[in-house]
């Protein structure tokens, strides 16, 4: 299981990458979103995909799910979803100003403007 | 069990929460800032000194025992980086009184200076690797406020680039922490460093210490990562700037000197000699940008990137001298950082422009910035008896006992360096023929004037008094370079 999890987690950096050295802005969100996507999975499974029942503190109970794991997701992903509504308002923006959305038109310095 | 060091990071945090109510009325915005930095100060200083004679102080969140809950840990060194931050924050804000339009004061300019200093404490003070991310992105989103705040084209444009590199340093950071603790099993700070013990540091702890190397070397701007830093700094209005630049790559600077010290300690060949080079080329890397430019937001945003290197230098050591001169030198250049930005942000506020080129003669209407620019330069470059000499000549004895001749050397050049780059402005702007002035009140300039006058008194206080600070500094280097200190005083309850 943590071997097909590999390649998925894989498959996401490499789409996340792709999109991110693209040059359009909606598409470099949509790949910092794949890239936080891949790196919680990463935490997951990092944590171990054994343990089958909840982790309810019983003595004798040997096989259960680590729930830090999990935590660390959970606030991971409100993290991630406050900074892309965040991105997705700021690259509003700045398409409203630059009237473009093509990352090569933006680059530059002060002496450019 | 004491919530004393809980205070410096909520109460900016609570008063942020109240100026969030009352975001028009700037009276009442200025004087609650204001207040609210002050109370951040004294329980800072009260911590200070408890930290002082009771040694490190440590709360794990919700009573549970230390390694399950997050635990928050000051000892001096985190201490007194808090102390300066919450120092460095109140003259910037008295700065912006009027160094920065009333628009952006009405726009929650205040409240978003509060929340960076609640995420820059929560960093300073976490013993918890899960929790530093989380007050990292708690100061990067307030900063992703404070540095689009205004709209302008070019702070959109830098803004992106900006928030980009951080998104993806963060999601790093996210990735390296579940790697370690995949190996370790545990995110408490003092007991990751037990679990690397137990296992005696294999390859993959090397890996994942040069992936933090990589995260914090973002935030830091270490060599070959510090490319997006003079684009974005320079964007936002001087008083945003001189935070950022006091402030933002310290805590990336403070994270790797604390994974540094505690965790990855037993290959030091292989990972201090990585950081040590890198510090290295960071500040030749610095040293060439801060020469190359004619603007004087640039140099100093040069001179950031060289100071970065020099504290990294320090640290990658692992002596007593080394690690007690990076300390004095971190906190000597968050004090000189801001006031030097606040100086050069009033030169550029008087002569209008940025550009060295179009100034000149300043000495003969404003002498009072003259001098006070020239003791911040002299400060910078590390002339005695000013601020920058002793954590300077710490480092390179620590560097001569470690056996690093070259570095040494070339760390002395770079003194040299960042002194021409410095006195260059002092020359450009205020030598020469006068140039004609855009119409300035006097009185806005006086008052930009106070804050940066204390700040530069205070870094050169800090010069001349080194004799009573030495304890303070001991202590903290005592604590980097004996992780069973820190450890124990987590761990013990």
């Amino acid at each position: 299981m943590e071997f097909v999890m590999a390649i998925i987690i894989g498959i996401l950096f490499m789409a996340a990458v792709y999109l991110i050295l693209s040059r359009s802005l909606l598409r470099i969100i949509l790949g910092t979103g794949l890239l936080s996507h891949g790196a919680h999975l990463l935490i997951l499974t990092m944590g171990g995909l054994g343990g089958t029942s909840p982790p309810v503190l019983a003595d004798g109970v040997t096989d259960y799910a680590d729930p830090l794991p999990q935590a660390l997701i959970l606030t991971a992903i409100v993290i991630s979803f406050g900074v892309t509504a965040f991105m997705l308002v700021l690259f509003y923006r700045t398409y409203g100003e630059h009237k473009t959305d093509n990352m090569s038109l933006m680059k530059g310095n002060d002496e450019h403007d | 069990m004491i919530n004393l060091l809980l205070l410096p990071i909520i109460l900016p945090f609570f008063f942020g929460i109240i100026l969030l109510f009352f975001p028009k009325q700037i009276k009442v915005q200025r004087t609650l800032v204001t207040v609210g930095l002050i109370v951040s100060f004294i329980s800072a200083l009260i911590l200070m000194a408890k930290v002082k004679s009771d040694g490190i102080q440590t709360v794990t969140l919700g009573s549970w025992p230390a390694p399950f809950g997050i635990t928050m840990v000051s000892d001096m060194l985190s201490v007194l980086l808090v102390t300066t931050t919450i120092v460095i924050t109140f003259f910037v804000v008295v700065y912006s009184f009027t160094g920065i339009d009333e628009e952006r004061e009405k726009f929650y300019y205040y409240p978003a200076i509060l929340f960076m200093i609640t995420g820059v404490n929560g960093a300073f003070t976490t013993g918890d690797i899960f929790n530093m991310f989380v007050f990292f992105e708690v100061l990067l989103i307030a900063s992703y406020v404070l540095i689009v705040l205004g709209g302008e084209k070019k702070q959109l444009r830098e803004s992106i680039k900006y928030v980009l590199v951080n998104v993806i340093s963060s999601a790093l950071f996210v990735i390296t922490i579940a790697l370690l603790y995949s190996v370790v099993g545990t995110v408490n700070m003092a007991d990751i460093a037990l679990k690397i013990t137990d296992i005696g540091q294999p390859g993959i702890i090397t890996v994942i210490a040069v992936l933090f190397l990589l995260v914090f070397g973002i935030k830091g701007a270490i060599f070959p990562l510090y490319f997006w830093l003079p684009g974005s700094y320079a964007a936002p209005p001087m008083p945003v700037l001189t935070l950022f630049g006091a402030l933002l790559t310290k805590v990336g600077v403070y994270a790797i000197t604390r994974t540094y010290t505690l965790f990855f300690v037993h290959d030091t060949a292989m990972t201090h000699g990585l950081l040590s080079i890198l510090a290295i080329l960071t500040i030749i890397a610095g040293c060439i940008g801060a020469l190359a430019y004619f603007d004087l937001k640039q140099i100093m945003i040069y001179n950031i990137v060289i100071a970065v290197g020099v504290i990294l230098f320090g640290v990658a050591q692992m002596n007593d001298a080394g690690m007690s001169g990076a300390i004095f030198y971190l906190i000597h250049d968050m004090l000189i950082k801001g006031a030097l930005f606040l100086l050069i942000g009033i030169i550029i506020a008087v002569t209008g422009t940025s550009n060295l080129r179009k100034m000149g003669g300043l000495m003969k209407t404003h002498a009072g910035l003259g001098w006070m620019y020239l003791i911040a330069a002299f400060g910078l470059a590390g002339i005695p008896p000013l601020s920058g000499f002793i954590g300077k000549m710490l480092i390179i004895q620590g560097a001569f006992e470690a056996g690093n001749v070259w570095g040494s050397i070339i760390m002395l050049v770079s003194s040299l360096i960042v002194l021409l780059s410095v006195i260059r402005i002092f020359i450009y702007a205020f030598w020469g023929e006068p140039v004609a002035l855009p119409k300035t009140r006097r009185r806005s300039y006086r008052s930009l004037m106070m804050p940066a006058v204390v700040l530069v008194l205070i870094s050169v206080a800090y010069g001349v008094g080194t004799e009573w600070l030495i304890p303070y500094m001991t202590d903290a280097s005592d604590v980097l370079l004996n992780p069973s200190i820190y450890i124990d005083a987590v761990l013990k309850e």
